[in-house]
């Protein structure tokens, strides 16, 4: 691990050059405010951010974007711990026991082991993303396109099936994103494809204005005049009364050791997030409690468990991302779109040809979770009064914002109008009860796929079989099997999921 | 058992439509995206397995969606009603239309007139979408956005927008 040792040393060269520690703390604080402010979702936040990037070196924009993701998930415990609002869906079960410990007197308490167990869930995960990321994508470097095609099946299908909401919906959305994926200029042919005639759909669909679309007029839609009446009774709080008690640490500290390695473990299994990751945990802490009925009433390892997971496996989702060009959820495929955007050819090279956005990624990553800790602990009350915010003001503001966001990306109001487009349908497809995240993921990955199964059936004279003849790409296409048998069992043999996963549109 | 989410959870009654029939709308729509998407792709060339053409990816997913679409529409009938409450909230179209309506405003004063009327305009607009926002308070809100708006993307980001210009 010598060589690890050396370039990670590299990598803290990169991450502490004045611009980029610059657009990391832009990053982890635009992601912090996002997370406390009541409905406002990372995917929108990324999305409105990721335009004005274009022009900046990549190293940085990454860095960014990247902040916004793991900063989200400290503002979100905020919100959720205080005013029992799970603004953000991997803290949805950290309300359960966090918001009986404000009401008891104990919120300062609640965050303090929050903050606690997110750094060390995090520098957990970062740890497991120096040692596994290189080791995956040494083993990945030998893919042929078969290979990749079948991963990518992988990915796609653990995406739709393990996610929120109903598998069969799922699927048909990734299909939906691969479609979208595939509008414009055809890259080996050049005849265009579902433009419609639009000179506009040339390039494709916009990135930005698909997922502002989605994520955020949809929700807007959805959501005007129909928010819950926020009860701020109890977000007050001091500093030092975020100092855990010696019995609290006590009492947190195994569960936080329980949620970090859950958290490690979901994010290793494409497809399953943060928000999987905390509801396993929470689940798993209340089986293995001797009183398991004081969960719900401010049990301190309810607050501790999910909190360690979420953020240990936050940071271990970048390992498919960055080691096989694979994301995880739409949140990382909004990052693989911006590393794509930023000429980046991601993949398993991509740490060996881009070490410094790999490396300055992990160092970024250890300085970005102690800004957030300064950030956090001196000035929560700042944050608390963030969250007054009511959510009448804030809409008309990002709708401002998603405008403006989406004109810059490439100086053209037609995506504007692309993007309102997309929000009435992301809306209906709420409705419907769809999903809309795996769109994300099946868009990013649409062109590639294609790329990669006419140039595995070129290979193999247009032979299909050659998806089961080579060894690797076989043991992928049987995890598909096994993951759609996974779901006709759970169909068949339960009539209720097993935890409770809160249906809802931002990730 | 639902949360009370930011988005969607208030408010929100049961039983106006019923899932199944939900599942059969959902349905229906994927398979006519599926069969648009593949009639569409089948206009393209075809080509071979060996060597596919621009049209054979498409159709082969358009298909698929049509399938999965019937797979939907499908399990409907399986009894999945308890599984959740149906969730269906009376339509909101003042909401709704001046959220639209604000971004479209946006796309039409940045082409003619510029930053700061496209700016004052979408914000105002959206905000009277909300049935507790005074007109007053969408106008305070508005032009707060709009110096803001100015001083970061005209002044600070440069964005190709005049601030006022048709």
């Amino acid at each position: 691990m010598e060589i690890g040792f050396t370039d990670l040393i590299q990598g803290f060269g990169v991450a502490l050059q004045p611009h980029n520690l610059l657009y990391c703390f832009i990053g982890v604080m635009v992601g912090n405010l996002v997370g406390v402010l009541p409905g406002m979702g990372v995917l929108s936040a990324v999305s409105i951010l990721l335009p004005l990037t274009y022009g900046m070196p990549p190293v940085g924009a990454i860095l960014m974007i990247a902040g916004i993701f793991y900063g989200a998930q400290y503002g979100g415990a905020i919100c959720s711990i205080l005013l029992n609002l799970p603004c953000h869906p991997p803290h949805a079960v950290t309300c359960l026991d966090g918001f009986p410990l404000t009401q008891q007197g104990k919120g300062g308490v609640a965050l303090g082991i929050t903050m606690i167990a997110a750094l060390f869930g995090a520098a957990f995960g970062i740890i497991q993303m120096i040692f596994m990321a290189p080791y995956i994508a040494n083993i990945a470097y030998s893919f042929g396109a078969a290979e990749i095609c079948s991963l990518m099946l992988v990915g796609l299908l653990a995406g739709a099936t393990l996610a929120k909401g109903s598998p069969l919906k799922g699927v048909a959305m990734t299909i939906l994103g691969l479609l979208l994926g595939l509008v414009g200029q055809d890259i080996n042919t050049g005849i265009e494809r579902f433009t419609f005639g639009l000179l506009d759909l040339d390039d494709g669909v916009e990135l930005v204005a698909l997922s502002l679309g989605l994520f955020g007029i949809a929700e807007f839609l959805r959501s005007v005049n129909n928010t819950a009446p926020i009860n701020t009774a109890y977000a007050k709080l001091r500093v030092s009364d975020m100092r855990p008690s010696k019995a609290e640490m006590k009492q947190a500290a195994f569960p936080i050791l329980r949620g970090t390695l859950i958290g490690s473990l979901c994010s290793l299994i494409p497809g399953t997030g943060p928000t999987i990751a905390s509801f396993v945990a929470y689940a798993a802490e209340k089986k293995i409690a001797k009183k398991p009925e004081r969960f719900g009433r401010g049990a301190i390892e309810g607050v501790a468990s999910p909190e360690a997971s979420t953020h240990s496996s936050v940071q271990g989702d970048f390992i498919p991302t960055m080691s096989l060009g694979i994301p995880g959820d739409a949140a990382m495929a909004l990052l693989l779109g911006a590393l794509i955007i930023h000429g980046i050819q991601p993949g398993p090279r991509l740490i060996v040809e881009h070490a410094d956005i790999f490396w300055g990624l992990i160092a970024s990553f250890w300085l970005g979770n102690i800004m957030l800790i300064i950030l956090n602990v001196p000035m929560i009350g700042i944050w608390v009064k963030m969250l007054m915010v009511p959510y009448r003001y804030l809409y008309p503001t990002a709708l401002f914002f998603i405008c403006i966001g989406v004109f810059a990306a490439k100086n053209t109001l037609f995506d504007v109008v692309m993007t309102v487009f997309f929000g009435v349908f992301g809306y209906i497809l709420l409705k419907l009860r769809f999903e809309p995240a795996p769109i994300l993921l099946g868009f990013v990955l649409g062109p590639r796929l294609e790329e990669n199964f006419r140039r595995s059936l070129l290979i193999s004279r247009g032979d299909l079989m050659t998806f089961i003849d080579r060894p690797i790409s076989a043991f992928f296409l049987a995890v598909c099997v096994l993951l759609i048998a996974m779901q006709i069992w759970v169909r068949f043999k339960r009539k209720k999921p097993p935890i409770l996963i809160p249906d809802t549109a931002y990730e | 058992m639902t949360h009370a989410w930011v988005g969607g959870g208030a408010g929100e009654s049961t039983g106006v439509i019923k899932p199944n029939r939900l599942d059969y709308y959902a349905g229906g729509l994927v398979m006519l995206l599926g069969i648009g998407a593949a009639y569409t792709g089948s206009g393209y060339e075809m080509g071979s397995l060996t060597r596919m053409g621009p049209g054979f990816f498409p159709t082969a997913l358009g298909v698929l969606l049509a399938f999965v679409g019937v797979l939907i529409a499908g399990s409907a009938s399986f009894g999945e009603a308890d599984e959740v409450h149906a969730t269906s909230t009376p339509p909101d179209w003042r909401g709704w239309i001046c959220i639209i309506a604000g971004a479209l405003l946006f796309v039409l004063f940045a082409s003619h007139g510029g930053l700061l009327l496209a700016t004052f305009s979408c914000v105002f607009v959206a905000a009277m979408g909300d049935r507790t926002n005074t007109w007053k308070q969408a106008a305070l809100l508005a032009a707060g956005v709009t110096v803001f708006g100015i001083v970061v993307f005209a002044y600070g980001l440069r964005v190709q927008i005049p601030i006022v210009g048709f």
